[in-house]
């Protein structure tokens, strides 16, 4: 079944398609940031595929120089019953990628979420707002240059 | 509504009005929009959950749900600790059902190192897992009831709580902070008395059950105020990403217990409860007969359960058992290096979910080939069955919120990570 798919990918998406391995059975393809709303429609709304549940939206912080942000896609298949795990790879002075919230609704707080923790932006979201941190928080904890201990005096304390 | 330059007018209108205490004014004096902010200090809320709810009347026009205010960062923390020392975090996530977090957590770095635990552990783990299910929509039904104003079934239902939490104190020496897996097995072996006691649940189960059926299926005020509440259509379901309970309500038999197999799962025959209605009432319907399912899957595991080790023969990389820790010398370096440095998993990355009480729950852990994860991202159902809450209440009433709630089931633990 991963054969298949990354069959039909390649046939379909010969230039955006940057890489793939399959590690323990999971199958994962990297593609270039720009196409992924392009393909995540192709995989949801393509007969044999019909990936319609989008399970998990992630960053990834790789503290690299070229490329040190990675989202990633995990996307499942009801009647296949089958995962894909999709990556596309960000530059870390302009974070930016397009939400796939036009694909699938459920997306929507995954991304926020995202954006909350890595300050990766999503063009096209409808609601981009912090999804834990308080709204004028000015960092981004799940960078790998954020301390453990967080930053003193970032969150002021309520006034008595 | 009246243009504001007649704002004037109206006021002494609506001020006859009241002196006269006639009712029957066409103007409202609060004829305009309402904010209200719900929780995150709200008992009906399930814990820190905050809602803004913009009301027209008594009809919910928009709603916006504020998650954070239990956000500890675990994912963080996660970077920072081996893979052993996680374990007791996962119990804090979903603290409902904390055994079958344990399970995915110790499957998910399993499934990184390649490790396979003997059937036994397999069995013991599925026991766990259906245990915590159990416990997890006791309560959740439980509440859901007393959401809606039934209490008696609360107190039912913690009393048959009580008895699994019993079996957990057995177990594994805790009540709910579990910690029961370990990374290639399981802390402590399933004993004769736990088979005594989930047999001794499992003969009384049913009839307790049947109690609070007879009490909620034909009680007319309960199904009034469930029915045709917080429904949402099969299409919208997938395309929100739900999972558990409120996908199998709405007419999707998705359960990755059958259809992704993990443990063995494949050996006990168990089926897919599924209801097209997708209201409250379905969501409701569901987890009973889930929780039935389960007593079934207990039943067999519980028959079959096999003899043998419980943790893998692999000195490296599962923890040595405690008294050998204490008394001999190469046991307990390697429990030093185990806990200090970590289990050393291959460079790749997993994602192993599971079908926890509230849906998929899963990890996606990115290895550098280190003893501590470079990421791992907890998928919690929570979190994601909560972004339906705006669908699922819009155009109902605001006393329909609190049921919603109920029958989503949030443990903000879970949900805030």
């Amino acid at each position: 079944m991963n054969q298949l798919i990354l069959e039909k990918l390649k046939v379909r998406f010969p230039k955006s398609i940057e890489g793939s391995d399959e590690f323990r059975g999971d199958l994962s393809v990297r593609f270039r940031s720009e196409d992924i709303v392009k393909v995540c429609q192709f995989l949801r709304d393509d007969s044999d595929l019909n990936f319609d549940l989008i399970v998990d939206i992630c960053g990834v912080d790789m503290y690299r120089p070229e490329g040190r942000f990675e989202v990633v896609y995990h996307l499942y298949s009801i009647r296949n019953k089958k995962y894909i795990r999709l990556k596309v790879s960000l530059n870390e002075e302009k974070p930016v990628v397009d939400s796939v919230t036009s694909v699938w609704s459920g997306a929507n707080w995954h991304e926020r979420e995202t954006f909350d923790m890595y300050g990766i932006e999503f063009r096209g979201h409808p609601d981009l707002r912090r999804m834990y941190m308080p709204e004028d928080y000015e960092h981004y904890p799940l960078r790998k240059d954020f301390p453990l201990m967080g930053i003193p005096d970032s969150i002021p304390l309520p006034r008595k | 509504m009246s243009a504001r330059t007649a704002e004037e007018p109206r006021k002494s209108q609506i001020l006859v009005a009241l002196e006269d205490q006639d009712t029957t004014v066409s103007l409202d004096p609060l004829e305009n929009e309402m904010v209200l902010n719900m929780g995150p200090q709200h008992p009906a809320t399930h814990g820190v959950l905050r809602l803004l709810v913009r009301l027209d009347g008594e009809t919910v026009t928009g709603c916006v749900p504020e998650l954070g205010y239990l956000h500890r960062g675990y994912e963080k923390i996660a970077e920072n600790c081996t893979y052993h020392e996680f374990i007791p975090h996962t119990d804090r996530l979903d603290y409902l059902s904390p055994l079958s977090n344990n399970v995915a957590y110790a499957l998910a770095v399993e499934k990184l190192a390649g490790i396979e635990v003997p059937k036994r552990a397999q069995y013991v783990r599925v026991l766990c897992c259906e245990m915590a299910r159990i416990a997890s929509h006791l309560v959740a039904v439980g509440t859901m009831g007393m959401d809606v104003g039934a209490l008696t079934a609360l107190l039912w239902m913690f009393r048959e709580r009580e008895k699994l939490v019993d079996i957990f104190d057995v177990l594994c020496g805790a009540r709910f902070t579990t910690s029961y897996t370990r990374i290639g097995g399981l802390m402590q072996d399933w004993t004769s008395q736990c088979t005594e006691m989930l047999k001794q649940f499992l003969t009384e189960f049913n009839d307790d059950l049947a109690e609070v059926e007879k009490l909620l299926y034909t009680n007319k005020i309960f199904i009034d105020r469930c029915e045709n509440v917080g429904c949402i259509s099969r299409d919208d379901a997938i395309a929100l990403g739900m999972t558990g309970p409120i996908l199998r309500a709405a007419g999707v038999p998705r359960d990755l217990r059958r259809d992704c197999p993990y443990l063995v799962y494949p050996d006990l025959d168990f089926e897919v409860i599924t209801f097209t209605e997708s209201d409250v009432l379905a969501r409701f319907y569901v987890r009973m007969e889930e929780m039935k399912q389960s007593a079934v899957i207990l039943r067999q595991a519980v028959e079959k359960l096999p003899e043998g080790p419980i943790n893998v023969n692999d000195t490296k990389r599962v923890l040595p058992k405690k008294e050998r820790t204490y008394t001999r010398m190469e046991e307990l370096i390697h429990d030093f290096m185990l806990i200090n440095l970590g289990i050393d998993p291959p460079v790749g990355e997993i994602y192993q979910g599971i079908e926890s009480s509230r849906g998929e729950f899963g990890f996606y852990i990115v290895s550098d080939g280190t003893g501590q994860p470079w990421r791992m991202k907890i998928r919690s159902p929570s979190m994601i069955n909560l972004s339906a809450l705006p669908t699922m209440v819009k155009g109902g009433m605001v006393s329909d919120i609190v049921a919603i709630i109920g029958s989503i089931d949030p443990v903000m633990g879970e949900a805030d990570k």
